[in-house]
């Protein structure tokens, strides 16, 4: 049986008052979290947009029990918080909510090690795919070409391929999402929470003040990914690779849109040449062809 | 009551072990490792059941520890210089939530050059954050002292977390004989975790978001002074029990030996501290008046103690095993500052010495003492307030 709106959480986890910018994709995603693991949830969160969207002390815009931490710590913190309440005999969902910086850059040591330790809990990274919190700067998740305040002339480099790399860590389950996706997100974060031991799901997450677009494209934005191929929703689960549902369509590459439809949206590629959409292009089918390896 | 044979390192996992530590994470660095050690043995061995977590540095060691504390449980960490300094982000981030556990640090200088022997940078490079300190001067109080922390620690007049501070080698690795309290006695003596506040699933309790007053966040941090200055009752408090129950007390915040009618004191913290009573026996075997204090605890900074401690007397040398460079050494600048505020106006002079691990034993105490005593006389003052020995 398929999941449906009904089997999920009534409960709000996002609440008036939050402090997200017009458009924000976090707070999308934060509600499918809640909707998800519901009450079993305890977030832990390092230096980034959610450290502000939470809102301000001593009420708070998310009704998750939530820790703040320092930016290279989050997986450590939840790695001690599991610990305990396995100790404890308390059944929580530990969760990481943490930027393309808090994984993939300053936090990556401390999350490959929570990772290669397999420890009980689910990193989700929350993929703006730039430093959006300190006003968009570079990551090693912005795309190469892209505007940022530290690349005023494009990015020169690809983004990381960070799925791929923590599916090297052996984990038991990765997977990626999108928050056009809400049901696949959902699906996927409910069968994390039930798999023991290291989680990991990669939210792409399309920012309107970031990327340079209008605040209510932000869902369009990212299900725009997914018809261009350039996001790519998948699980690796047990070593298995398998294409989701709703990126299925675009193994076949003529029924993608042309990612220029995707790029041409967003301001932060207004200079982009035509020589580093060739090499998008190029990019998006040689993943398209590995992925489709890994899945045979 | 057991009597072993123990290292001072040895007896921090021992002591972890009966304070019924949950979860321990921690890195290896020379010379805290065989902590973690005897700690994995402990446990390896079923003699004890906890959480190890064995994480790939020490800013995730602190932090493991923060979540497991967080989440309700007493956790335990060690580490000694560059690898304190790499958690240095972390030791912020425990006092500041007011979240107590206990680590253990081994001095040992910092680096460069590599060098593991001790002197106290790293551990005085704390003392501005919001953890208790101690700082240990045999085995048998580094063994005591870790297990009354857990007490201190979590006491709701506290609520902060301590360090244990032991030297490199000079106790870290070195047996002297320890009496080891029974099981019976450190849980008659501990009682169950208390911490201000536990993270758990279903209550939306969030720590550490942004603050809508900054009045507020002005109290929290002052919370943290106010909190290490109820600590000095506590501290003393609880070395009075320690010594009804074990025979051991060592007299609080500060120890005093040969005071009583001593001219001059040397005061000063750590291991070190042994070599200054024989220097003192030896300068009062030539007729020169001296007393140790010993500052067991640099924080919260005993001034009430110290006070009483060297009021009367004709002059005080104050030896440190770090510097603020550019200023003077860390005891010294607590223990003068707080002698000028209270109005007492005698000469007191910094030395600051073992700095890299450079060894001194009594004899050098001795030659320092007799040539403090001739400048106290010849100039009725001091002709320098800091001067580095050798």
């Amino acid at each position: 049986m398929p999941l449906t709106i009904r089997d999920l959480a009534k409960e709000k986890y996002v609440l008036p008052g939050h402090a997200a910018c017009p458009g924000c994709p976090e707070t999308i995603g934060l509600r499918y979290v809640g909707m998800a693991l519901g009450r079993k949830a305890i977030l832990v969160i390092p230096a980034g947009c959610t450290s502000i969207i939470q809102g301000l002390m001593p009420g708070s815009g998310l009704a998750f029990p939530i820790i703040n931490v320092a930016f290279a710590s989050a997986d450590a913190v939840a790695s001690g918080v599991a610990a305990a309440k396995e100790v404890l005999g308390e059944d929580s969902v530990v969760t990481v909510w943490a930027g393309d910086g808090a994984t993939a850059d300053i936090g990556f040591a401390t999350l490959s090690g929570a990772a290669e330790r397999n420890e009980n809990i689910i990193h989700i990274c929350v993929d703006n795919e730039a430093y959006m919190n300190t006003g968009i700067q570079r990551s090693s998740l912005t795309p190469i070409g892209a505007w940022t305040t530290t690349t005023w002339k494009g990015k020169t480099e690809p983004k990381k391929n960070m799925p791929l790399i923590m599916a090297s860590h052996g984990v038991p389950y990765v997977a990626t999402a999108s928050i056009a996706y809400p049901m696949d997100f959902i699906e996927k974060l409910k069968k994390a929470a039930s798999i023991r031991g290291f989680k990991y799901i990669h939210l792409h997450a399309p920012c309107p003040v970031g990327w340079r677009f209008d605040p209510s494209e932000t869902v369009e934005m990212a299900r725009l990914a997914i018809e261009t191929g350039i996001w790519v929703l998948m699980e690796v689960e047990g070593g298995r690779t398998t294409i989701s549902p709703p990126s299925r369509p675009y193994a076949d590459k003529s029924r993608r849109k042309p990612v220029i439809e995707y790029l041409k949206r967003q301001g932060r590629f207004r200079e982009l040449s035509d020589e580093l959409v060739r090499e998008l292009e190029r990019e998006i089918d040689e993943y398209w062809k590995l992925l489709l390896k890994l899945s045979s | 009551m057991a009597r072993l044979t123990l290292t001072g390192n040895h007896c921090v996992a021992h002591a972890v072990k009966l304070a019924r530590v949950k979860v321990v994470s921690a890195y290896p660095i020379t010379p805290q490792t065989t902590i973690v050690e005897k700690i994995s043995e402990l446990v390896d061995s079923g003699s004890t059941n906890m959480k190890i977590i064995r994480v790939e540095s020490e800013h995730s060691a602190l932090a493991a520890v923060y979540g497991a504390a967080t989440a309700g449980l007493r956790a335990f960490t060690a580490t000694s210089s560059h690898g304190l300094l790499y958690m240095h982000e972390m030791v912020w981030w425990v006092a500041q939530a007011r979240i107590p556990a206990v680590m253990a640090i081994v001095t040992r200088t910092i680096g460069p050059p590599w060098n593991i022997w001790t002197d106290h940078h790293d551990v005085m490079g704390q003392r501005d954050i919001g953890w208790i300190i101690t700082m240990a001067e045999s085995n048998q109080e580094v063994l005591d002292e870790t297990i009354k922390l857990f007490k201190i620690t979590e006491d709701p007049e506290v609520f902060l977390p301590g360090i244990i501070g032991l030297d490199a080698f000079i106790l870290s690795h070195t047996v002297e004989p320890v009496e080891v309290p029974d099981q019976e006695i450190v849980d008659s003596f501990l009682p169950e975790r208390r911490q201000p506040y536990v993270i758990k699933s279903g209550e939306a309790l969030v720590m550490g978001n942004v603050p809508s007053d900054l009045l507020v966040n002005f109290r929290m941090r002052e919370g943290v002074h106010r909190g290490l200055r109820n600590a000095e009752k506590v501290i003393e408090r609880v070395d009075l029990e320690w010594g009804k129950l074990t025979g051991r007390h060592y007299g609080g915040l500060v120890e005093c030996y040969r005071c009583e009618d001593a001219d001059y004191l040397f005061a000063g913290a750590g291991a070190w501290v042994g070599d200054m009573r024989i220097a003192v026996d030896k300068l009062r075997d030539i007729g020169l008046r001296f007393g140790v204090l010993k500052i067991r605890y640099i924080r919260p900074f005993p001034y009430s103690r110290v006070f009483e401690a060297v009021r009367g007397r004709k002059g005080v040398l104050v030896f440190d095993r770090s510097i603020s460079a550019g200023s003077a050494g860390p005891i010294f600048l607590d223990l003068t500052t707080h002698l000028y505020s209270s109005g007492l106006r005698i000469p007191v002079k910094n030395v600051v010495t073992g700095l890299a691990g450079f060894d001194i034993g009594y004899e050098d105490f001795v030659k320092i003492g007799k040539s403090f005593v001739n400048e106290v006389s010849e100039s009725g003052w001091i002709t320098s307030f800091l001067d580095f020995y050798p």
